[in-house]
């Protein structure tokens, strides 16, 4: 950018007038692993949203701070980035902010730029494209606990004066230095005046300027922490690797399960208390039916799941905080690459565990489009967390328990396992058939920065479960709430003579009568085919509408309905209506989730055929498979 | 893959020094180029294997997967697929940097 483009920029920008007017918007921008978030999260706190920018599918958190006079200030969080060059569509975001391009968002009147200190020539580079855009701009450079303890050092004066932006040494952990940030809210600073930037064009030329404005600032380089060397000489080492990354995956899905499961029974509880309540206090009717049987039996089903995905997202939080993940994406890139992804899809197809959600938005890390799709295609078959319950319930009703291998496996949890490793496999198959076809790709090159291992701060997960429970309870409230709601309807109209219709003949029994003949063959009848029409707005749904279906209470115990689904399926039609469930799409906001990564309806469309078609076909296998083993 | 794993390969390897994927773990070299697609070349100059900076090959990665070299304290990952396009040179000083 020449002189003279930079100084007209400033000039068409009105916020810092003779008066010194405050700040209304301030990017922040940093390259990954420079601790930005970590700041972002200490200078707004609980004070942010979320939010998509028109048209892209990067996600942004937008926060408030407030300048001495009490005005309030919208800090941008910008995707991490290491250069300007919009390339990636994370670059393209930060840029388009950057210079005012982005529609509905202003252009900033400030930057507040984000460089970890221990790694300072390389995030100069950014810095030399940041201060070229000629808006204010605060140079923070972060992570200094870090620096001194490993005996780096640098001198912020003298690169104040080389950049012509104020600089500050800060640490956004423990919080030092973070005064400049207040003193930068508060005094309108001129745009920046550098001594030097480096020639446009040659990524070396930047590097080389990089180096002379560290060596003015008698910037030492700090030593590798020591825990690093340490850790990775055990976490990457040829044997203690894989299994230390084969004990943490084990130990994840251990710990959702048997932690997750007492405040999920204390949920179950708390709302089955509020339905007797309600029971009791509104006469016996339509109301009491519709808040009992629609909104707290539909949502309440939903609820129950949360403290299993907050507990993932605060494991998968952890290790992503920590710098495990980085390591275990190299210990899984040689097995990932046999079905021709990278190791980046690793960390994905893990939070599928919890929710294909969460998983398929972060997929944006994977550089190669066809990569990111093909894993987006696949992570819908990983055993989400909703599948979960369908599970519980089918296995419980038809296999008792006995002990397979003496006290660690029993037979349900084996059936269980069993159906993980059948979406394991059925993703795998799935990937291999994508990457020899139509997703076809020159393998992506798999490079990947090894953050140095950090303790992982409380208000960072804090926030990030915050995050991520509101989605999920907004989800709960709305498309969950809205299909049982239909349901509820469905199943009490029409009304005969002033009084809801017996089940036989309500609208929803209709319906699945009409759909009966195609799910014969897998040995399902009426009331499962609606289970398997409501379920596709969530998986979990269809315990509800069972459990309405059958004209249960909503107090009554699980064993009711389990005594109910004996009585209704074949041992095979159970067989085959888990295979059902492991293979089909059944999640509206799974599909949702996909129109948006991928920008059209083409994708979800497929998706969605595949996995039903390979769900029935494998239903109707197992069904007949199965029904000459068992009776 | 697990034949790989339990024993390690045993390909022998001519000593042909011109390529990051061909040092050994410890080993350090000057990056001389990056033969490789402009946006995989770019994102890489952007963590650091610039031309003229010396690299060291930190550690590798378990049954042959990618190894971990290091350039100025930054730490990089990748597969001998990109590594063995990054052409290096054995002897000499760094052009700049340290």
């Amino acid at each position: 950018m020449s002189a003279s483009a930079v100084s007209c920029h400033a000039a068409a920008r009105p916020s810092v007038d003779a008066l010194g007017t405050a700040y209304r918007t301030i990017a922040v921008v940093g390259p990954p692993n420079s601790g930005k978030t970590t700041l972002f999260n200490r200078l707004t706190r609980l004070r942010q949203k979320v939010g998509n920018f028109p048209g892209v599918t990067v996600e942004h958190h937008t926060g408030y701070v407030r300048d001495a006079q009490g005005q309030e200030i919208a800090l941008i969080d910008l995707p991490g980035v290491y250069s300007l060059s919009p390339k990636s569509e994370d670059e393209k975001v930060a840029v388009d902010v950057l210079t005012g391009q982005m529609p509905g968002t202003p252009r900033p009147d400030a930057i507040i730029l984000v460089l970890n200190s221990t790694n300072l020539h390389s995030h100069l580079v950014l810095a030399a494209r940041v201060i070229a855009l000629g808006t204010p701009t605060l140079v923070l450079l972060n992570m200094a606990d870090e620096l001194h303890k490993q005996g780096g050092h640098v001198d912020v004066l003298p690169l104040a004066r080389q950049l012509g932006t104020p600089v500050a040494l800060v640490s956004a952990t423990t919080g030092e230095g973070l005064v400049a940030v207040q003193n930068f809210l508060n005094s309108a600073v001129a745009r920046p005046e550098p001594l030097e930037l480096p020639v446009v064009g040659s990524t070396r030329g930047y590097r080389e300027w990089a180096v002379r404005v560290g060596e003015n600032a008698k910037y030492r380089r700090p030593a590798t922490p020591v825990w690093t060397e340490r850790l990775d000489s055990v976490f990457l080492h040829h044997v203690w690797g894989p299994v230390i990354f084969a004990l943490v995956v084990v130990g994840i899905f251990q710990m959702i399960f048997a932690v997750g499961q007492a405040p999920s029974n204390a949920i179950q509880r708390f709302l089955d208390i509020i339905g007797g309540r309600v029971g009791t206090y509104l006469p016996q009717g339509v109301v009491s039916s519709l808040i009992i049987n629609g909104v707290l039996k539909g949502v309440g089903s939903v609820l129950v799941f949360l403290p299993q995905i907050l507990l993932l997202f605060l494991v998968i939080g952890i290790l992503e905080d920590s710098g495990y993940l980085s390591r275990a994406a190299v210990i899984a890139d040689r097995t990932m690459s046999r079905v021709g992804l990278n190791g980046k899809s690793f960390i994905p197809l893990l939070s599928a565990y919890a929710c294909a959600v969460p998983a398929i938005m972060a997929t944006r890390t994977i550089e190669s489009k066809r990569d990111r799709i093909a894993t987006i295609l696949i992570a819908p078959f990983m055993t989400c967390s909703a599948r979960l319950p369908v599970y519980t319930m089918v296995i419980a009703a038809f296999l008792p328990n006995r002990p397979l291998l003496g006290p660690f496996l029993g037979t349900r949890a084996a059936a269980m396992l069993g159906l993980y490793v059948l979406g394991f496999l059925m993703a795998v198959l799935t990937a291999r058939v994508l990457k020899s076809t139509i997703l076809k790709s020159k393998d992506a090159p798999f490079i990947l920065e090894m953050p140095p291992y950090r303790w992982p701060t409380i208000s960072g997960l804090g926030l990030r479960l915050v995050d991520r429970g509101k989605a999920f309870v907004y989800r709960a409230g709305t498309v969950i709430m809205l299909v049982t709601l239909m349901l509820w309807a469905a199943t009490n109209f029409p009304l005969h003579h002033g009084q809801p219709p017996e089940v036989q003949n309500s609208v929803v029994a209709k319906l699945g009568h009409t759909i009966e003949p195609v799910i014969r063959p897998l040995g399902f009848d009426w009331k499962i085919g609606v289970g398997l029409v409501t379920s596709i707005a969530a998986r979990e749904v269809i315990i509800a509408t069972l459990g309405t279906l059958h004209g249960l209470d909503p107090e009554s115990q699980a064993t009711d309905l389990q005594a109910a689904l004996r009585h209704e399926l074949t041992p095979a039609a159970a067989v085959a209506l888990l295979v059902f469930f492991a293979f089909a799409m059944q999640c509206m906001s799974t599909i949702a989730v996909v129109r948006r990564e991928t920008n059209g309806w083409q994708w979800p469309a497929l998706q969605f055929g595949y996995m039903t078609v390979v769900a029935y076909i494998a239903a109707f296998a197992a069904y007949n498979i199965a029904g000459r083993f068992v009776r | 893959m697990i034949f790989n794993f339990i024993f390690g390969r045993h390909k022998k390897e001519h000593r042909q020094a011109d390529a990051l994927a061909d040092l050994r773990v410890g080993e350090s070299a000057i990056v001389s180029a990056l033969v490789l697609s402009p946006p995989v070349a770019e994102h890489l100059m952007n963590l650091g294997i610039v031309p003229g900076l010396k690299v060291t090959v930190a550690r590798s990665g378990p049954g042959g997967g990618p190894r971990v070299y290091r350039v100025e304290g930054t730490e990089i990952a990748m597969r001998r697929d990109v590594s063995r396009h990054i052409h290096v040179e054995l002897l000499g000083a760094p052009a700049f940097g340290d």
